[in-house]
């Protein structure tokens, strides 16, 4: 089987925290330990709805030291493809779920002198654990915490609470911004930047950054794509000798998953690169969404991320 | 000539660049004597008005022209040595935005990017450039003791005398390359040495 090894879990505790936030506890169905990780890392949950099986990645909030349960934030989005619905509506303390093993692509780069972290909304949820992470090693640490309202602000009091020389929260609706050229300016020699958030929030700090000089290894960044729904396109799996039909909601990953054939993934949010599928043939149009390809890469047509990339047109053979 | 294409070689061996002007909070250029050229090649009165260039001259005579560049900071001495404890103070001070260029022999660019890393630099973001001699900082895998400016190969190892063969194994950590004892199964049986290239 693709994608990390997997873990049975028991729901052992819900709790909402505002209108959007939902927050969810898991431990071993068999009362072992769970795997230590790393501040950064997600666990991909599986969501079996009737015939569908979801699976979302989520980063894990709780303390990378406790082994005896994870935690998981999830917003609902109500435009989405369902994922974060059903963790909303269908799931209940005692309900028995598959997790993977948890997967870091944000991991921290330990080698740095300070750690600046800048998060939007639900992009709060990687920085818990590095906090915790930090926190146990004295590491140097900032965080500057983007949210819509105080009534939206998920952790704002724990960190404040906990952390209030390091947090800076900044509210939308009182037009409060991040002043991000003044906070990179001055910053000590050896400081690594870290974004996780919305795209344009991601994109921001990545170019401001770069302007002012800074490495390119020393900015880091995390965005989970969820697959977009896009019109229905069939697809010919060469090694497998089969033809596809990828549907209006699924992506093409789900697709080649549900016929059965095995295809390797981790994230299944267009970063990890685990997935990449070799073209043999098409005719038509690629809708690439990955943050994996390069330009060139996507422009060739010779490679796919079926994780969240999408099709249109008549033929598209694929080396799989 | 103070260009000189290294012939191919492993993964461990340095690979130099050119360098080019970046956009940066400050500048810190650091070179040894043909060195100077790579810096003039790039220098620009905007570069200059935030720059601070340490120099080793080396016998060259370069100095007059890069102070008459009219950086913000410049130093001349007579050593890396010398110019060492300066080095760490310029990166001490240093903020987030700072450029780092090298340029010169592999000694000077090795040690000085040892600096920098340990400084909080990612190696990869330090700009490269080698000029003029191509002789290399050698540590002798046997004593630990560092022979600088090595042109010939085999060497004899200026701390225990061990005849030593040049390797292309290179540590960032020590800012060195390897040498290794080229007759200790037969004592004496020593080739004749050559230039490292020859």
């Amino acid at each position: 089987m693709s994608g990390a090894e997997k873990i049975a879990v028991t729901v052992t505790d819900i709790v909402p925290l505002n209108e959007l936030v939902t927050r969810f506890e898991f431990k071993r169905t068999d009362g072992g330990l769970l795997p230590t990780f790393s501040g950064g890392a997600h666990t991909v949950v599986e969501m079996r709805d009737g015939d569908l099986t979801r699976m979302n990645p989520y980063s894990l909030m709780s303390d990378p030291m406790d082994q005896t349960a994870y935690t998981i934030s999830v917003r609902r989005d109500d435009e989405g493809r369902g994922g974060s619905l059903f963790m909303h509506r269908n799931v209940s303390v005692g309900d028995e779920m598959t997790i993977s093993y948890p997967v870091n692509l944000f991991s921290l780069d330990l080698r740095a002198k300070k750690h600046l972290f800048v998060a939007g909304g639900i992009g709060i949820t990687p920085f818990l654990a590095q906090i915790k992470q930090l926190e146990r090693f004295n590491g140097n640490w900032e965080l500057h915490y983007a949210c819509r309202s105080e009534a939206l602000g998920s952790y704002v009091d724990d960190l404040t609470s906990h952390h209030p020389n390091e947090t800076h929260v900044y509210y939308d609706d009182q037009d409060q911004a991040i002043d991000l050229v003044n906070l990179l300016d001055g910053q000590p020699l050896g400081t690594h930047i870290y974004v996780c958030g919305p795209k344009g929030m991601i994109d921001w700090v990545r170019a401001t950054a770069a302007k002012e000089g800074w490495p390119r290894e020393a900015i880091h960044y995390e965005e989970f794509l969820a697959p977009q729904p896009g019109k229905p396109f069939e697809v010919k799996l060469a090694v497998s000798n089969k033809v596809i039909q990828v549907g209006e909601q699924e992506s093409l990953l789900e697709a080649i998953e549900r016929e059965g054939v095995d295809a390797p993934y981790l994230c299944r949010g267009g970063a990890c690169g685990q997935c990449e599928t070799r073209v043999i043939d098409y005719t038509g149009n690629f809708i690439h969404r990955d943050h994996w390809l390069e330009d060139d890469e996507h422009a060739s047509g010779e490679k796919i991320m079926p994780c969240v990339s999408r099709f249109e047109g008549k033929t598209l053979v694929l080396d799989r | 000539m103070s260009k000189f294409t290294f012939p191919e070689s492993i993964r461990s061996r340095p690979v130099y660049g050119t360098l080019e002007p970046r956009a940066g909070a400050a500048h810190l250029l650091i070179a040894d004597a043909h060195g100077a050229e790579a810096i003039l090649d790039i220098a620009t009165p905007d570069m200059m008005a935030k720059a601070h260039i340490i120099y080793i001259p080396k016998g060259e005579a370069f100095e007059d022209k890069l102070r008459a560049l009219n950086p913000a900071q410049f130093y001349a001495g007579p050593t890396y040595g010398a110019a060492e404890s300066r080095i760490h103070k310029a990166l001490s001070d240093a903020k987030m935005g700072l450029q780092v260029y090298l340029s010169g022999t592999e000694g000077l660019m090795g040690q000085a990017q040892h600096a920098a890393m340990q400084a909080g630099i990612p190696h990869t973001a330090i700009q490269t450039e080698h000029r003029g001699s191509v002789a290399r900082r050698m540590q002798c895998v046997h004593c630990k003791g560092i022979t600088e400016d090595v042109e010939i190969d085999p060497f004899v190892c200026a701390h225990c005398g061990l005849n030593l063969f040049v390797r292309d194994h290179y540590s960032r950590r020590l800012a060195a390359y390897q040498g290794v004892c080229i007759d200790a199964e037969d004592p004496g049986n020593v080739p004749e040495a050559k230039g490292i290239y020859e």
